[in-house]
């Protein structure tokens, strides 16, 4: 026991001298550590510097040209003839495009995804839930220019055996494709909602003589709302924000039609296809792109905003 | 549904009526009968040959060590066991005449008729209102005045009433622990059941409101059978009628409480009333 005690005191010592030791050739590391937190605030000042500095371009250039072409003549305009002789700039048609497919996206993504979630994290067991919640998050993983040749080259032939008089660039089909696409997302993210809803709350309504799909819609659901309806609005904004598959698949009719059966243009595709034409610095259809781009800007951005607001707003405690 | 539950309301003549009928009751009816109830997790045999009757109208408590099997048998008595992966179960449970671990019994109907208040107060991430009216609610009772009514009376039951009144809208989990509690309590109460079954529904609560829940069960059982699992021996002395001592997965004494705590035949009862162990 004595010896026992000696040894631990001479270790403490030991180690207590080493330390004290160590602190003397210790002024570079303090001055590192000192120095960690500006160079960290400076790399993070970096991407907020870029993303108001892309802003604060979309918006000089986008008075520009504002000065060229009337804000109202932009806005409700339903022609868009950017290279005729007597040009147009009317958004109406490329806005009427991104909705259309952003809206045959949702319709497509909402039920299956939430379907999938209700699956995953209400039936599936805990076993099977570990194998398929990453195989759908691998959809999510497959570049979006796959998807548009998927679309083009594989979805649009397979619906003009259904749908008659579908062109061979149209709204339908690469709206679809990005449904399928944004699908994972609003799964695994209602999933994680639904997920973290305690069990005790399930406990408490199945004591109640509930069955289990009274417990998932009128329970389950429910509390998870708030974290649901953030996932369809992010998914919504990714498909506002989608390009290759409605650059390949929808073609570049910059017609305003309510026929998805018809090639529609959205923003994203025609800022696609005046960028990688030539447009001339300083030409009215050079500054278009940044008018059209800060509006898909304003569009996103209400988009995650109100996501935000939702998110805050419905949160159920538990 | 409302006018079941105006019956069992403290309306005075309907309560003398009940204690002049408790005379002639019979002294020993049962709810429930377990006959050689074994339950297994896997390979861990929690509940070894359960052999017990439980009273109509008393409070049976259940009192053990941790890990004794005490919250698994309580489970039993609803299913609610059955939501744990791996669970096994032989023997049989008589509830009011039926077998309900035979498959055909419903388990929605057995919860329907057999509430449960749980360790930890859950009320759910609604108002006050929606908690109490959500069992009516899932059991097809659609008209707002008889929910109106149904959540006054439950939640006036629940001794919560008072406490509540004005804020029914407000989400439940803006009350503190024991009105919480109380809360699950008055939505058990909603649908009218005829037992309810308590794992340790104070454990997590302090000492006032711990008083106030007990008060309440002393209260509800003059109108309900119910079992409550309690690690707090005082509590089990304080409120119950008949107690039984589990130890591993076996009930090693089953009596009226004043006799389990005063006069115990197994050294085992007595060793842990002591509190020797556990």
């Amino acid at each position: 026991m004595e010896l026992n005690n000696n040894i631990k005191k001479d270790k403490t010592l030991n180690v207590r001298d080493l330390i004290n030791e160590r602190k003397k050739s210790k002024t570079i590391s303090q001055y590192i550590e000192k120095m960690v937190p500006h160079f960290l605030k400076i790399v993070t000042a970096i991407s907020i510097l870029t993303t108001c500095f892309i802003v604060f371009t979309l918006l000089t250039e986008t008075v520009s040209f504002f000065k060229q072409v009337p804000l109202l003549d932009f806005f409700s305009g339903t022609k868009l003839k950017p290279l005729s002789q007597n040009p147009e700039f009317g958004i109406l048609p490329l806005v009427i495009g991104t909705l259309y497919s952003s809206l045959i996206a949702m319709i497509v993504a909402a039920p299956i995804g939430l379907m999938s979630a209700i699956f995953l994290s209400e039936y599936a067991s805990d076993n099977l839930r570990k194998i398929m919640k990453p195989l759908l998050e691998i959809l999510a993983g497959i570049p979006t220019i796959v998807y548009g040749f998927f679309a083009f080259t594989f979805v649009t032939p397979l619906l003009k055996m259904f749908v008659p008089g579908l062109e061979t660039t149209n709204i339908l089909s690469p709206g679809i494709v990005m449904g399928i696409m944004i699908i994972p997302m609003i799964a695994s993210l209602s999933e994680d909602a639904m997920h973290s809803v305690p069990n005790s709350i399930r406990e408490g309504a199945l004591a109640l003589g509930a069955t289990k799909l009274e417990v998932t819609l009128r329970v389950v659901i429910p509390a998870a709302l708030s974290g649901i309806i953030s996932s369809f609005v992010l998914a919504i904004s990714r498909a506002i924000g989608e390009t290759m598959i409605v650059t390949i698949a929808s073609g570049s009719s910059k017609q305003l039609t309510f026929d998805i059966t018809q090639s529609m243009q959205t923003m994203t595709a025609y800022i696609v296809e005046v960028t990688s034409g030539d447009a001339a610095a300083g030409s009215t259809i050079y500054y278009s792109l940044y008018a059209v781009a800060m509006t898909l800007f304003i569009f996103t951005l209400l988009m995650n905003l109100f996501a935000r607001y939702i998110s805050k707003r419905f949160r159920e405690e538990y | 549904m409302s006018t079941v539950i105006m019956n069992k309301d403290k309306n005075v003549s309907n309560h003398h009526q009940k204690l002049t009928l408790a005379k002639f009751k019979p002294k020993q009816k049962i709810v429930y009968q377990t006959n050689n109830l074994n339950l297994w997790y896997d390979d861990v045999h929690a509940l070894k040959n359960i052999n017990l009757s439980i009273g109509h109208q008393e409070v049976t408590a259940i009192i053990g060590p941790s890990g004794c099997g005490k919250s698994s048998f309580l489970k039993t008595l609803n299913r609610m066991v059955e939501l744990v992966p791996g669970v096994r179960i032989t023997g049989d449970i008589t509830y009011s005449g039926k077998n309900i671990l035979s498959k055909s019994f419903s388990v929605e109907e057995l919860r329907t008729q057999v509430g449960m208040v749980f360790q930890k107060p859950n009320p759910f991430p609604k108002s006050i209102y929606e908690n109490i009216a959500y069992g009516p609610k899932i059991h097809g009772i659609r008209n707002k005045k008889i929910l109106n009514e149904i959540v006054e009376h439950s939640l006036r039951r629940a001794y919560l009433w008072d406490d509540v009144k004005d804020r029914l809208k407000q989400n439940a989990y803006d009350l503190s622990g024991g009105q919480q509690q109380r809360l699950c309590i008055a939505r058990c109460l909603a649908i009218n059941p005829d037992v309810i079954l308590m794992d340790e529904p104070t454990s997590a609560l302090d000492p006032n409101s711990t008083l106030q829940i007990e008060e309440l069960i002393k209260d509800l059982k003059k109108e309900y059978s119910i079992v409550i699992v309690t690690h707090n021996m005082q509590q089990a002395a304080r409120i119950s009628d008949k107690t039984a001592f589990f130890l591993h997965g076996e009930v090693i004494e089953y009596d009226q409480t004043n006799l389990i705590f005063s006069n115990p035949v197994d050294k085992r009862t007595s060793d842990y009333i002591n509190g020797d162990f556990g």
